[in-house]
């Protein structure tokens, strides 16, 4: 398992890889949106967490579909499931791979881009607490939804169809520690759902995905 | 008849059917009738909401159907999933259309009714909201039948697909009333209030609530019908290549 | 990177495979062939679909320890359904398939090699999925030494499939199912493949092989599968039913 998260960072950094085109588009998003909704920058404090959670889904969203549908093309998916390593930790492995190199930047770069649209002070910290919480159930959710398409020809935006409606519980509770937090409330009661969120994902999806890769490989 | 798991055989399934179909259909087609015209035209205005209140009697009803219909897809899902019945996998499939439809129904009928009542068409109330949110949960599900060929796969995935979207629809349903207390009234109908609506309204209600349940039976087993007879084809085509 | 410096190379009498197969068994439940030798696969009326249908039906054959197993038939007669039934990545129809638990290295048409990593991590990646540490033996099998520092992506057809066979000796697994293993193999390759077999083969190995050409195996058997390309829908198959309405 270690092999396989190892090899997909390896993967992900090299030349081909797409890395980094997920930070860079939550970037474009979060830029572009004050051309949307007007250069005041007391709206832009009062949207503020919402758009930084939802341009960190999308980014997640971007680079689902390489999760699997790669090793699928060149066979890699047929041999690993003929290994020792059951699939559900190939799962689990790849799931920990997307956040590492999609989510875990995303936590990182997010309070620059909250400069960007005025988030008030007191909600950085949340902002960076909700989105290190919440990303790996993006991760995890994605993972599941790339194992079920990962038979359909260009199944991306399938892909999106099946993962968004999931999404909205993520959704709902990280923006919402952003926007408590922003507003100087207590915001944990919401950090301790969407920390619920992520455990149960990343407890109970693997396994869902390892279902759904054997359908598709037979 | 000795088991219900006979109906898992098409056939039997077929034939089974073709009879009920034409009573389902009749039964629905009255109570329909009978709920509708004596809920819109033989039931006082109601003293807050005036005449509006008579789009309850398919309001309503399709809310409940909506779900249902889901419920039913995951039962079914169950089934294919643990016991590999074919019919139960294609009455999940033939089942979601149908419900998707009512969930379009429930959320258009809200929609004209919020409008007199709340001063507008929309409004992100947590039972709409939930509701818009299962119509996406539809869509996705039947864009993954579509989009697999081989019918047993496709059946697999959107069995997981069901279970987990379950789940998360629970999960999404109290997320949603956290995140905004909502307009919407409380649930209209419900057994254990004593008494929720008045008597004048109730009985047509029931009769209209019933013609929803038989209409969306007669739906489904059309439909299964259809998606029973495709495969049929399918197997009959495959038999003659083979031989 | 000088990878076949780092590891040592085991000494002579060290098998590659495993200890020999008469002093200690590797099987579970050990079966004896006509010969006497460990049965590694056998395969009792067997019955594959692909793409949900019934592609074969009734197959039967054994393969037993130092044997080769050559699967012949017309293209899209269910070889490669076959084989990925045996490699468990397809469940059977019907019928039964006897195997060690983790005693199956499949190889499909597809490489199965990641174009941005070199070929030693290629194969050191392999190497720490199966848990294995000799990949020197492979390196030289099929002589990859010139390639190791060189990106996959960079190769030539045959020698990403030279790697992609090399790959086999690092699972360190006793029954190689191949699909097509000579493809894009020029005469010379060919021939070290078959070398390369014959020594998992006498190793105590046995391999299951699709392949149209003559490997020149010693101990191999020819196992034609057109009689076993079904003619019907399977019977349990419920839209079959000859009486349906």
């Amino acid at each position: 398992m270690k092999g396989l998260f190892k090899r997909d960072l390896a993967l992900a950094i090299r030349a081909g890889g797409g890395f980094g085109l997920g930070l860079a588009f939550f970037l474009i998003v979060t830029i572009l949106v004050p051309f949307g909704v007007g250069p005041n920058t007391a709206t832009l404090s009062i949207i503020a967490p919402g758009v930084l959670w939802i341009g960190a889904l999308l980014a997640c969203l971007l680079s689902l579909d390489r999760v699997f549908q790669v090793d699928w093309e060149d066979g890699s998916l047929d041999l690993l499931a003929t290994s020792p390593l059951p699939l559900e930790n190939v799962a689990a492995a790849k799931a920990l791979a997307h956040w590492v190199t999609t989510g875990l930047p995303l936590v990182v770069a997010a309070p620059i881009l909250g400069l960007l649209l005025n988030l008030p002070m007191p909600g950085y910290l949340w902002l960076m607490l909700s989105l290190a919480l919440g990303t790996p159930a993006l991760s995890a959710i994605g993972t599941f939804g790339a194992a079920l398409t990962v038979g359909v020809k260009r199944g991306g935006l399938l892909l999106s169809l099946l993962v968004l409606p999931l999404y909205v519980p993520t959704l709902i509770f990280g923006a919402l520690v952003v926007t408590r937090g922003a507003a100087g409330l207590d915001a944990t009661t919401p950090l301790a759902l969407l920390a619920g969120i992520t455990l149960a994902t990343l407890a109970g999806l693997p396994f869902a995905a390892a279902a759904a890769l054997r359908v598709n490989l037979r | 008849m000795s088991s219900l798991w006979e109906y898992a055989n098409p056939r039997k399934f077929m034939t089974t059917s073709a009879a009920l179909l034409p009573w389902v259909s009749g039964i629905a087609a009255l109570c329909l009738g009978v709920g509708l015209v004596w809920g819109f035209f033989f039931t006082p205005d109601d003293f807050r909401m005036g005449s509006t209140v008579k789009i309850f009697y398919v309001h309503v009803p399709s809310a409940i159907m909506a779900v249902n219909a889901w419920v039913m897809m995951l039962v079914c899902s169950l089934i294919w999933v643990i016991r590999r019945h074919h019919v139960s996998a294609l009455a999940a499939k033939a089942a979601a259309p149908v419900g998707m439809v009512f969930t379009a129904i429930a959320l258009f009928t809200g929609a004209i009714w919020g409008q007199p009542m709340w001063g507008t068409w929309w409004e992100w109330d947590p039972r709409l909201t939930a509701f818009l949110i299962l119509f996406l949960f539809y869509l996705g599900y039947m864009a993954l039948w579509e989009a697999i060929e081989n019918p047993d796969s496709a059946a697999d995935l959107t069995s997981v697909l069901c279970l987990v979207g379950s789940v998360f629809a629970v999960i999404s349903r109290y997320a949603l009333v956290f995140w905004n207390q909502g307009l919407h009234q409380g649930a209209t109908l419900s057994l254990d209030a004593e008494q929720n609506i008045a008597d004048e309204f109730w009985y047509p209600a029931l009769f209209s609530l019933a013609g929803f349940g038989f209409l969306f039976l007669a739906l489904v087993l059309y439909r299964t019908q259809t998606e029973i007879r495709a495969r049929r084809l399918k197997a009959l085509i495959a038999q003659e290549r083979m031989a | 990177m000088q990878l076949h410096t780092e590891i040592q190379v085991p000494p002579h009498d060290v098998h590659i495979f495993g200890p020999p197969q008469p002093e200690a068994e590797p099987f579970p439940h050990p079966q004896l062939s006509a010969t006497g030798e460990a049965m590694h696969v056998s395969v009792t009326n067997l019955a594959c679909a692909r793409g949900g249908l019934q592609v074969l039906a009734g197959v039967q054959f054994a393969v037993s320890s130092g044997q080769a197993l050559v699967l012949k038939g017309p293209n899209g007669s269910g070889k490669t359904t076959l084989l990925r039934t045996l490699a468990g990545l397809t469940p059977p129809l019907s019928g039964q398939i006897e195997t060690a638990p983790d005693a199956i290295a499949y190889a499909g048409h597809a490489d199965g090699l990641k174009a941005q990593l070199t070929t030693a991590e290629n194969l050191r990646f392999w190497a720490e999925v199966f848990g294995t540490s000799g990949i020197a033996e492979a390196v030289d099998a099929f002589d990859l030494h010139e390639l190791l520092d060189r990106r996959a992506g960079e190769l030539s057809a045959g020698q990403k499939r030279r790697l992609s066979l090399a790959r086999l000796l690092v699972t360190g697994r006793l029954v190689w199912c191949l699909d097509e293993p000579t493809v894009s193999l020029d005469a010379e390759n060919t021939a070290r493949f078959a070398r390369a077999v014959e020594a998992h083969l006498t190793g105590g190995g046995s391999a299951i092989i699709a392949t149209h050409i003559d490997l020149g195996l010693s101990r191999s058997e020819t196992l034609d599968i057109t009689p076993f390309v079904a003619k019907s829908l399977p019977s349990e198959d419920p839209f079959s039913d000859e009486a349906f309405a």
